[in-house]
């Protein structure tokens, strides 16, 4: 794969959004800021009407776990411009308890990944029109990919392999 | 309007469409509210077929996650290995041979060919024209021969692995790629004349489902589907990966977004993944193909019967797989039903510490609800046939 000039959505970006970043990485061509949790909303819409950037795709929203750090979780946006043919990731970091803004104003496409972050993490995206459980049960407990989530899942009355749940 | 018709037309009524129902493709579970026989709202609803794919992946080594992507998208397993090899791949920072690249080319454009026939039959039957699907799967049946004769599996393939693939491409295999080279155009054009002969199948897929481009990039739809309604993007094209830029194919665009044009894009598709067989086939280099690096490839297998230093290298392999760099890698491919993407996190151990699946299936499938608006009952049929989502890929 060729190595992509990042001079643009490294240093171009930074210029223009530089209240909200808080740090940022080049790894294998990839380019990925960590930004402030609450100016996703606007750092997603800059990209996206910038006609220099013009970040028209939503790639997927997802969460991740560092179990053990504070603050524990990461979502993370990928971006791409159909256009231009460029990508970007982004970052933010988030406790237990916080919550993100939901960035489905801007993409009307976050609506189900966000779903599946608060399916699999429990990280609540505020302002989003329908946060639901998208792939378990509505009265499931628990969120299966946080790393303290038993890989053989808690013990009920359809799981007897299960592990007991901590009190 | 006399009180009889004032009933009839206005009743309003929610039926539930799955998870088991012939025509949704598996355990898709559609919320329905109807006003008479008009879509008012359709709601989708995901996740029977939920296993937990990527905590698997997270206690599993590198190498035994490959038999797992061949159940995301079970009717095009190459195109999942090749997306999940090649984002490790990235991560180790190695390159594949020139053999092995032309090999995977040649793998992943059998499985689009497998995939798209699918589809089509799957689609036609729906829609009531039965005898298409088994033309198709005949047709079907002649790819999975041949991946037959390179790996001994026919649906589940873990062909591809890191570092190259699995079994050489023999002769033989190249000799049975040309022989379907030369039977398939001429079943493809039968196809489209029975289909597009069929005023009922026309007049089905025409004008439903109808999405502007500008709508379906804003919800996430890609591949045919978002090809279809205009948009030229196809990362074979625009951030070509393996060796797809040395090919000279064609990237099929629609105009009007609608049923119709997503099936015209699939076949035309077909063809141009023929072009790309042919050209790969005739450009096959000799040579390894794997990579000369013993921690990521294990031994041919034979030796490992006949030879201790083998055996004690195939243990190893085994047992302890390879480590990976610490970082973090997104690597997409254009998957037959779209963008497939694999997201990995690597802490520097054996295995991955978080590993992401961009799959095309659900993605699209979030369309469904914009696209039925308006539309009637039976048209939600040929609009989710069109989108060709797969179960094991949507709910991972």
């Amino acid at each position: 794969m060729a190595q992509a000039d990042t001079s643009l959505l490294v240093d171009k970006f930074k210029s223009s959004c530089m209240h909200g970043i808080i740090e940022t990485r080049v790894f294998r061509g990839e380019v990925t800021h960590v930004v402030r949790r609450e100016s996703i909303g606007d750092i997603c819409n800059f990209l996206k009407t910038n006609p220099e950037f013009n970040m028209d795709y939503l790639v997927d929203v997802l969460g991740a776990d560092y179990y053990g750090e504070t603050p524990r979780f990461e979502v993370v946006y990928h971006l791409y411009s159909i256009r231009k043919k460029q990508r970007i990731r982004l970052k933010l970091r988030v406790d237990e308890g916080e919550s993100v803004p939901s960035i489905t104003p801007v993409y009307a496409g976050a609506d189900w990944p966000e779903r599946e972050v608060y399916d699999m993490f429990g990280i609540v995206f505020e302002g989003h029109p329908d946060l639901r459980r998208i792939y378990l049960a509505g009265d499931w407990e628990g969120h299966p990919l946080r790393k303290d989530y038993p890989l053989r899942g808690y013990r009920d009355k359809y799981n007897p392999y299960g592990e007991d749940k901590p009190e | 309007m006399n009180e009889r018709d004032d009933i009839i037309a206005t009743q309003g009524i929610t039926i539930h469409m799955g998870p088991q129902h012939p025509s949704t493709h598996g355990v898709l579970h559609l919320v329905l509210d109807l006003q008479g026989e008009k879509i008012v709202r359709a709601e989708p609803d995901i996740g029977y077929l939920h296993r937990g794919t990527e905590k698997i992946a997270e206690n599993l080594l590198y190498h035994q996650f490959v038999p797992y992507t061949d159940r995301l998208d079970y009717m095009c397993a190459m195109s999942n290995n090749l997306a999940y090899v090649q984002a490790v791949e990235k991560l180790l920072g190695i390159e594949i041979t020139e053999r092995a690249k032309h090999i995977r080319v040649i793998a992943a454009e059998l499985s689009r060919i497998a995939g798209h026939l699918m589809a089509i039959g799957a689609w036609a039957l729906d829609l009531g024209a039965m005898s298409i699907l088994l033309y198709a799967v005949r047709e079907r049946e002649i790819v999975l021969d041949i991946f037959e004769m390179l790996c001994g599996a026919r649906m589940t393939l873990s062909y591809l692995r890191v570092g190259g693939v699995r079994y050489d491409f023999t002769d033989g295999c190249k000799e049975a790629c040309e022989k379907m080279l030369e039977i398939l155009p001429g079943r493809i054009s039968e196809y489209e004349r029975i289909l597009l002969g069929n005023r009922v199948w026309v007049d089905r897929n025409r004008g439903v489902g109808v999405i502007s481009a500008e709508e379906a990039i804003n919800l996430g739809l890609s591949g045919p589907a978002l090809r279809a309604s205009g948009v030229k993007w196809d990362i074979r094209k625009d951030e070509p990966y393996l060796i797809y830029d040395r090919f000279d194919f064609d990237v099929p665009v629609g105009t009007n977004g609608d049923c119709f044009d997503r099936y015209v894009i699939r076949i035309e598709e077909i063809k141009q993944s023929m072009r790309i067989i042919r050209q790969a086939l005739r450009d096959l280099p000799e040579g390894p193909f794997n990579v000369d690096m013993p921690e990521l490839v294990p031994p041919p297998k034979p030796d490992v019967y006949n030879n201790m230093e083998n055996l004690i290298h195939h243990f190893k392999y085994v047992s302890h797989g390879f480590k990976v760099p610490k970082g973090e890698v997104y690597s997409s491919i254009e998957a037959p039903k779209g963008e497939l993407g694999v997201y990995i996190v690597s802490d520097g151990s054996e295995k991955p510490y978080r590993l992401k699946l961009r799959v095309p299936s659900f993605h699209n499938l979030q369309t469904v609800r914009h696209m039925s608006k308006g539309m009637y009952l039976a048209d939600v049929v040929a609009i989710i046939s069109s989108l060709d989502p797969v179960f094991g890929e949507c709910d991972k």
